[in-house]
């Protein structure tokens, strides 16, 4: 038997002994060296020929990711290690480190217990590096930290040992200031890492090396040691004495924690179930022989299997053949293949039980993000909470007309694969949007559609999207008043308070208000909102919320679920510019229905309610507000000009200008539709010596005076007529 | 005051014969005449027996164009309008929207009534028409929505020993008309979510299929008999009776066939 042989079957053998498993994640700023570190992982343990380990990166295994040199998908390989003489099954997941596909690294975050963040030596901690511990600890996900490419520090900065330590001690404070920031009370210093308890690795994934406290001990290798082999370019011997793989996956057994570990405190966490039920024990348990759950975070087109669900079991054993619920879809389906991820090879297997990464075929309905059970009313996981939203758009469109049907099939299945990638297909106008995070990630898609797809599309220059509020309390409560005239809804709107907005978008308060009722209040008025109003509360969308403040008014609980459906059309596109509306709360005053419950179904209060909603917004100043973005630069002093001259023309706002050394850090913010060709405008400017990076923050009011262009230029787009209507239109 | 005039003018409850002589008449003096037939139909016959009846053209309103009522305001500014409705013309909250609306235009407004199956359904039965409650109707439940206020309805008429006109959903576009075996199976589902005991498998009630036709079928049994018996064609109507009479009893028995066994239990109580 080879060595890879003899891994999958101990692999498959360690499947259920749980104390012997490790789920990682592998996440850091983008280049920092995550694939070439994973990869060399692999061939470490055997899984692959180690000459080609961190050269070729086979886990970036598409051509598009293999062209570009960065990782587009979330990677997962398997593993097994021997430490201590136990051998340990560890499950890896290689995730993007570009901000566009951040989305990919907080779904990966879903599936493991435990992530390696890597910081580069030379750059040390960068924007993404704090959105990666962010999306870590979002899921209680335990970090360690990896300090990568020492080799750089040593043979192109050229460093004394000693400025090499006091680099690495500059790191590990800010990774920890940074870590301090983002946990939870219960946690504050407790995840900290340090280089004398071994939750500190250094090393260079390229040349295979790395050593911690704890190696240091076991071999007698010091910091001087390593400077000299890299000094005088013996790496190699280093590589002998301190493999990379040895020294990091002893960490990783050492430091992070098993799924059973982990299931205790992350189930309450991200399933808001019954922790006492059959399902919360058992998950909490991590049993495999109890109720089936898993959480899918990634969908996998392959050419041959087609769709593959990947994910993890929290509980359970997935078995081929088994009939599964996928949470919020009405049919069976029909599990085909399980399988579990050895190296980046599929194997088949008879079973995948809990505690484990899965690979399966046949869950259709499945999209990265899904539950699946085998109980259709069990309670879905969490929602999980992305970074940022898809802020820009282009319009797709089939080249030949007779592809039309082809493209709206393509393009919800991308947005299966990809939930960062939001379609929207408008069969009247004909026009499909497509909206993703940013102009590489939609490019990467539109190559995707050509050239795996094998479809002839045209697209627009991208464009960003827009949400819409309001700027004040409704002035007087707006009448909305059905077709048929014998019912009438009032409604005011108001800003919606920032901190609530923040706990909407961050799933503290949960979207099903129905079934958690007293939770929701009961948050609510922790947040500061009165009791009267929390407890009115009855539906959630996005980051609106709608309440009722109504009292005894007879039969408007029979059209409660109508109203909401009003709420949530509006929500969706408000009346504005057809944008989602963001941060309204929408208060339900006062109503007058008709005694026969026949003349108030849904065809009358729909319009009546939605009517009202549209006009109250129209009464309360609305705004619109447009995605902005971080722009960080790095610039030598003698470009500092040009890269200033670069951001204002772009409406950007700069926070902090920092010298180091012979470069400046400039630190700003811009709108993302400003920035569009930044790219190479900057390039040719500064001759490509400027270093700059991007970050998706959200979205702010947009400046009174560009707001009725933009307007303009959506509705008409849209196939609108130019203006928005007055209030009046929404009274009849 | 505008030169024109609005009659609205009831056609009664089964097919061109209902209408009274006076509507007839009132057609004759109107040079255009409207009609709506959404809510309701009148199941024995069809648009070209009426306009034949009537010897006049009817310009056939949509639900939106009577809700709106615009067109057919506007027309009754200066000519003398006929609109006919099924039934009686003023027990739809539309109807009396649109007449108050001409009132408000000036228009002269007029009504000519037609039978209708608030009364003819205890008539038909027997029952004594000042010993109703509030009528409800029960609606197709639709996706978010089953109203249940027709269950609050019957309990509150019940309380009081009152009987309860249970109207049944016509949505004459689709041609769906509800049965009297659909309306009962609501009950027992409302009675289902709600669990107040008022309609059981025990509860009696009266089916009346057809009223105004030569050939109506009426029964009167326990909920448990009836529900899955045939009545016929539509249109069907429910009643839910409260405390009876005892000639209301009698009548039951010989109108409706209420189970004389049923009938004796019902005279003790
Ligand atoms: N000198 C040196 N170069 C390294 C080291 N690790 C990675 N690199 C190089 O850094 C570049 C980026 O490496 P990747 O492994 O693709 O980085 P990544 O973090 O996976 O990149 P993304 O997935 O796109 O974010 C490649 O050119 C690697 O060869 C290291 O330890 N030393
Ligand atoms: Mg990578």
């Amino acid at each position: 038997m080879g060595r890879k042989e003899d891994n999958i079957a101990k692999a498959k053998d360690l499947m259920n002994k749980l104390s012997r498993i490790r789920n990682i994640g592998i996440a850091a700023h983008i280049d920092h060296g995550k694939t070439t570190f994973s990869d060399n992982l692999l061939a470490g343990c055997g899984m692959m020929s180690e000459d080609l380990a961190g050269k070729q990166l086979v886990l970036d295994y598409e051509g598009q990711e293999q062209d570009r040199g960065i990782t587009i998908n979330t990677a997962s390989a398997s593993m097994v290690h021997s430490f201590e003489g136990k051998d340990y099954l560890i499950n890896l997941l290689d995730t993007p480190g570009h901000v566009d596909f951040g989305g990919d690294v907080t779904r990966a975050m879903r599936a493991v217990d435990g992530a390696i963040v890597l910081v580069c030596a030379v750059e040390g901690a960068m924007p993404q590096t704090e959105t990666v511990i962010r999306q870590a600890i979002r899921e209680k996900v335990k970090p360690v930290l990896f300090i990568n490419k020492v080799d750089r520090l040593i043979n192109e900065l050229k460093v004394t040992p000693e400025e090499m330590q006091q680099r690495f001690v500059k790191i590990i404070q800010k990774y920890n200031q940074l870590l301090n920031n983002i946990v939870p009370e219960d946690l504050k210093d407790k995840w900290d890492v340090k280089v004398e308890d071994g939750t500190v690795a250094f090393g260079s994934a390229y040349y295979n090396w790395a050593i911690s406290a704890s190696y240091m001990k076991k071999t007698g290798l010091s910091f001087k040691d390593i400077y000299e082999y890299c000094h005088k370019d013996d790496q190699k011997t280093l590589a002998k004495k301190s493999p990379i793989h040895e020294v990091i996956l002893d960490m990783v057994i050492d430091h992070l924690p098993s799924p059973q570990e982990a299931q205790k405190y992350r189930i309450p966490h991200i399933w808001r179930g019954d922790q006492e039920s059959t399902l919360g024990k058992s998950m909490i348990e991590c049993k495999e022989n109890g109720p089936l759950a898993l959480m899918v975070t990634k969908i996998i087109l392959d050419p041959h299997a087609g769709e593959i669900a990947v994910g993890r079991m929290y509980s359970g054993k997935i078995e081929r053949g088994q009939e599964l619920y996928v949470a919020g879809m009405p049919n069976k389906n029909r599990v085909q293949q399980v399988n579990v991820m050895v190296a980046i090879d599929r194997i088949p297997v008879d079973f995948v039980s809990a505690g484990n990464i899965v690979a399966a075929t046949g869950i259709r309905d499945a999209i990265a993000g899904s539950t699946v059970t085998d109980d259709p009313e069990a309670e879905p996981f969490e929602r999980i909470v992305h970074v940022s939203d898809p802020v820009v758009t282009v319009a797709v469109e089939a080249k030949n007309m007779k592809d039309l049907p082809k493209l709206i099939e393509v393009l919800r299945s991308i947005s299966k694969a990809d939930p960062s990638i939001q379609v929207q297909i408008n069969q009247e106008t004909g026009e499909n949007l497509m909206s993703g995070m940013g102009e590489l990630h939609l490019e990467i898609t539109e190559y995707r559609i050509r050239n795996d797809y094998k479809l002839d599309i045209v697209t627009s220059e991208p464009i960003v999207v827009y949400r819409e509020t309001v700027g004040k309390t409704s002035p007087h409560k707006f009448e909305g008043k059905s077709p048929n005239k014998h019912n009438r809804f009032y409604i005011e709107v108001e800003p919606l308070p920032d901190n609530i907005v923040k706990a909407l978008h961050d799933n503290v308060i949960p979207e099903n208000v129905k079934k958690h009722k007293n939770e929701v209040a009961k948050i609510l008025q922790e947040l500061g909102m009165t009791k009267e109003l929390a407890k009115g509360v009855f539906a959630i969308r996005g980051l609106n919320m709608m309440a009722d403040t109504t009292k005894g008014i007879q039969y408007l609980f029979e059209t409660r679920e109508l109203i909401k459906e009003a709420f949530d059309e509006v929500m969706k596109s408000g009346p504005t510019a057809s944008e989602p509306c963001q941060g309204v709360l929408v208060r339900l005053v006062d109503a007058k229905l008709h005694e026969d419950a026949i003349h108030r179904g849904p065809a009358q209060v729909i319009p009546a309610a939605r009517n009202a909603i549209y006009g109250s917004i129209t009464i309360s100043d609305p705004v619109i507000l447009e995605p902005m973005q971080k722009v960080f630069i790095s610039t030598p002093q003698e470009l500092m000009g040009d890269a200033s001259r670069e951001l204002n023309q772009r409406r950007a706002e700069v926070k902090d200008m920092k010298t180091e050394g012979d470069s400046v850090n400039i630190d700003s913010k811009a709108p993302v539709a400003e920035m569009f060709g930044f790219a190479s405008a900057i390039r040719s400017a500064t001759g490509g010596r400027v270093l700059w990076n991007t970050e998706n923050v959200g979205f702010e009011p947009m400046p009174k005076h560009l707001q009725d262009e933009v307007i303009k230029q959506v509705r008409e787009r849209k196939g609108l007529k130019p203006e928005p209507y007055p209030a009046e239109y929404y009274l009849d | 005051m505008s030169k024109g005039s609005l009659t609205f003018i009831g056609l009664g409850l089964h097919d061109e014969k209902d209408i009274s002589l006076k509507g007839l008449e009132e057609i004759k003096n109107c040079s255009k005449v409207y009609a709506e037939f959404y809510t309701a139909k009148l199941i024995g016959t069809n648009i070209n027996k009426i306009e034949e009846k009537i010897g006049k053209v009817i310009d056939i309103l949509s639900r939106e164009e009577t809700e709106k009522g615009d067109k057919i305001l506007k027309s009754a500014t200066d000519k003398n309008i006929a609109f006919l409705t099924c039934g009686d013309s003023m027990t739809a909250t539309t109807h009396i929207n649109l007449r108050l609306r001409a009132i408000d235009m000036g228009i002269r407004t007029e009504v000519v009534h037609g039978s209708s199956i608030v009364t003819a359904v205890p008539g038909l039965l027997g029952l004594q028409n000042y010993k109703f409650g509030r009528t409800t109707t029960l609606a197709f439940p639709e996706k978010d929505y089953f109203p249940t206020s027709p269950y609050g309805v019957i309990k509150d008429n019940k309380k009081k020993g009152l009987h309860t006109l249970v109207l049944l959903d016509i949505q004459a576009d689709k041609e769906r008309y509800m049965t009297a075996n659909e309306g009962m199976a609501l009950l027992l589902e409302m009675e289902k979510k709600l669990k107040e005991q008022i309609i059981t498998e025990d509860t009696i009630v009266c089916t009346v299929a057809r009223a105004g036709s030569s050939s109506p079928t009426l029964m009167a049994d326990r909920m448990s008999i009836l529900k899955d018996k045939k009545f016929g064609p539509p249109l069907h109507t429910l009643v839910v009776p409260g405390k009876l009479h005892f000639m209301e009893i009698e009548a039951l028995e010989k109108l409706a066939g209420l189970p004389v066994e049923l009938g004796k239990k019902l005279q003790k109580l």
